[in-house]
């Protein structure tokens, strides 16, 4: 399955520290475009991780105010084909700070705007992760489809007009991308959007689900096996302190929810306990930095 | 009881002179320092000296327990590139700067002190009581988990995100972030803050704004090689580096 290999019981241990950020896979798989480097497969017709309920998604967000999360992350897919969008982004605001990962494709004007009223009238941040993956059309449309840049550049624009501060998220589909020059360059790029506070993230790719047919999957599967790891990389990566809930239960992190083996319970209070990095993938957060948080 | 809270120093070592000025004339009968007394600014071993002349009861900061134990970085808990930049700067100079004199004392400085006036009990630490460099921003820190980290006490004081601010939770225990000597809140102002408590008044906590001479401190940075960027935040009251750690409302209060 989407060329992830299991590395079986070995691997270095994490110690679950406490519930950080609480991940919720609100639309599944579901997406409304299909990205050559989507590491878990998403798109229009990728039904393999089904859409939460809004009534799944609130319960989730009780658990994790019990657990004492710190931050909320609505993830797919694409969260905006979500049917109760607003009434969930209500329910997460209510309780602690947002961050919704998007393409963008979805937010359109009436969307920024409530978007920006939802932001403007909570405690707590609101973040809008917005991917884009090149400052050129001609960079970004190969993977994420012909059109695309210009709509997510358009996104970008209507959220901060109406207040909010995006982060845009780029895949490092390109060597170099995150070289010091390149990141310059792009938060040069935001700014000239007219955004005054312009955020970028970098994120390493993935080297699974349909990236593995644009280019090849993990080509040293046994990369961490007898790794040892350094207690401040162990304590910082997202599994140590962060567990997604899907509607198919708890999995250790974002990148391995279609795999039956990473399913730790039906409930978050299920999963806090610790864990081995017995995932080729582990290799991109332990060696390669991958970061999800905002 | 009036008492004064300082966090975030930076070796913002003219600002720490002012404001203990500043507490002595409000009348403050206790004064705390909570951490990081070292960063951003020059000299970090007058900061250091002041508090200790001074037998100052301080909280150790996560940059405290670096340079006191020689460790290879900050422990700030930044993760842009560009900040991590900027802390490697700050961090060797001020590795190399400070006095080997001090560095056990720093290495010795308690993670967390408190103390109970009229059957209330304040806790005093740098990021949060369960890691040192854990941010507590106002807008990141939901009520369910401040709750959770005040524990048995009645009043949680913090620093390390140099942006103060205070709230009263609805189990009526109360979290106050004292805010930084060493450098401005990122408001455009170039006055720096710390937090004082006086038990009768209406509200206990308020933040006091600290004016001390900027031009010096500027001076004194510039002469000792620090970067630009740092001087800049303190001629003109807006961050320049670190941006990338904050929450998005605190991001769009600054200019950069």
């Amino acid at each position: 399955m989407t060329g992830l290999v299991r590395l079986g019981k070995q691997g270095p241990a994490v110690r679950f520290r406490w519930l950080d950020a609480l991940w919720i896979q609100v639309t599944g798989t579901l997406c409304n475009i299909a990205c050559r480097h989507c590491f878990i497969s998403c798109g229009p017709k990728a039904t393999q991780v089904p859409v939460m309920s809004a009534e799944q998604i609130e319960r989730a967000l009780e658990d994790g105010r019990e657990l004492g999360m710190r931050q909320v992350y609505f993830t797919g897919g694409e969260p905006f084909l979500h049917p109760e969008m607003r009434r969930v982004v209500r329910a997460a605001l209510a309780l602690a700070p947002l961050t919704i990962v998007t393409n963008g494709l979805l937010i359109d004007d009436g969307t920024a705007g409530w978007l920006g009223e939802e932001g403007a009238a909570s405690r707590y941040s609101l973040d809008l992760r917005v991917s884009l993956d090149g400052m050129t059309a001609a960079q970004n449309d190969p993977v994420r489809g012909h059109g695309t840049f210009d709509e997510i550049v358009a996104a970008l624009i209507r959220l901060a007009h109406a207040g909010l501060s995006p982060v845009v998220t780029v895949v490092e589909h390109e060597a170099g991308f995150a070289a010091d020059a390149s990141r310059a360059r792009f938060l040069d790029f935001v700014r000239s959007l007219g955004i005054q506070q312009p955020r970028v993230k970098f994120l390493p790719l993935l080297r699974m689900g349909r990236e593995v047919r644009r280019t090849h999957g993990y080509e040293d599967g046994a990369a961490l096996a007898e790794a040892l790891l350094l207690p401040e990389v162990e304590s910082q990566l997202l599994c140590a302190s962060g567990r997604i809930v899907t509607a198919q239960g708890v999995y250790t992190c974002p990148i391995l929810i279609e795999h039956p083996a990473a399913r730790m319970g039906d409930r978050l209070a299920d999963a806090q306990r610790d864990l081995r990095l017995a995932w080729e993938a582990c290799q991109t957060c332990v060696l390669e930095g991958l970061r999800c948080n905002t | 009881m009036r008492a004064a809270f300082f966090g975030g120093v930076y070796s913002n070592w003219l600002a720490l002179e002012e404001a203990l000025r500043d507490a002595r004339g409000r009348g403050a009968e206790a004064t705390y320092c909570l951490g990081d007394l070292g960063a951003f600014g020059p000299h970090p071993d007058r900061s250091i000296e002041l508090l200790r002349g001074r037998g100052i009861p301080t909280v150790q900061g996560n940059y405290d327990d670096s340079v006191g134990n020689d460790r290879p970085d900050c422990g700030c808990g930044y993760t842009d590139p560009r900040d991590n930049h900027y802390a490697r700067i700050s961090y060797s100079y001020t590795q190399e700067k400070t006095s080997p004199a001090h560095k056990p004392w720093l290495a010795a400085l308690a993670p967390q002190l408190s103390f109970e006036h009229e059957g209330r009990r304040y806790a005093m630490v740098h990021g949060s009581p369960r890691q040192q460099n854990e941010f507590l921003w106002e807008t990141a820190a939901p009520d369910h988990l401040l709750e959770r980290l005040c524990g048995d006490a009645d009043v949680l004081l913090c620093t390390h995100t140099g942006l103060h601010w205070q709230r009263a939770l609805p189990s009526g225990k109360r979290v106050v972030n004292v805010g930084a000597l060493g450098r401005p809140a990122n408001d455009g102002r170039t006055c720096v803050w710390y937090a004082f408590l006086d038990t009768e008044a209406e509200q206990p906590f308020r933040f006091v704004p600290v004016e001390y001479d900027h031009f010096r401190l500027a001076r004194e940075m510039r002469e000792e090689k620090l970067p630009e960027e740092f001087v800049e935040t303190v001629l003109t009251g807006w961050w320049t580096t670190c941006l990338e750690i904050l929450p998005a409302k605190e991001r769009l209060r600054g200019r950069f």
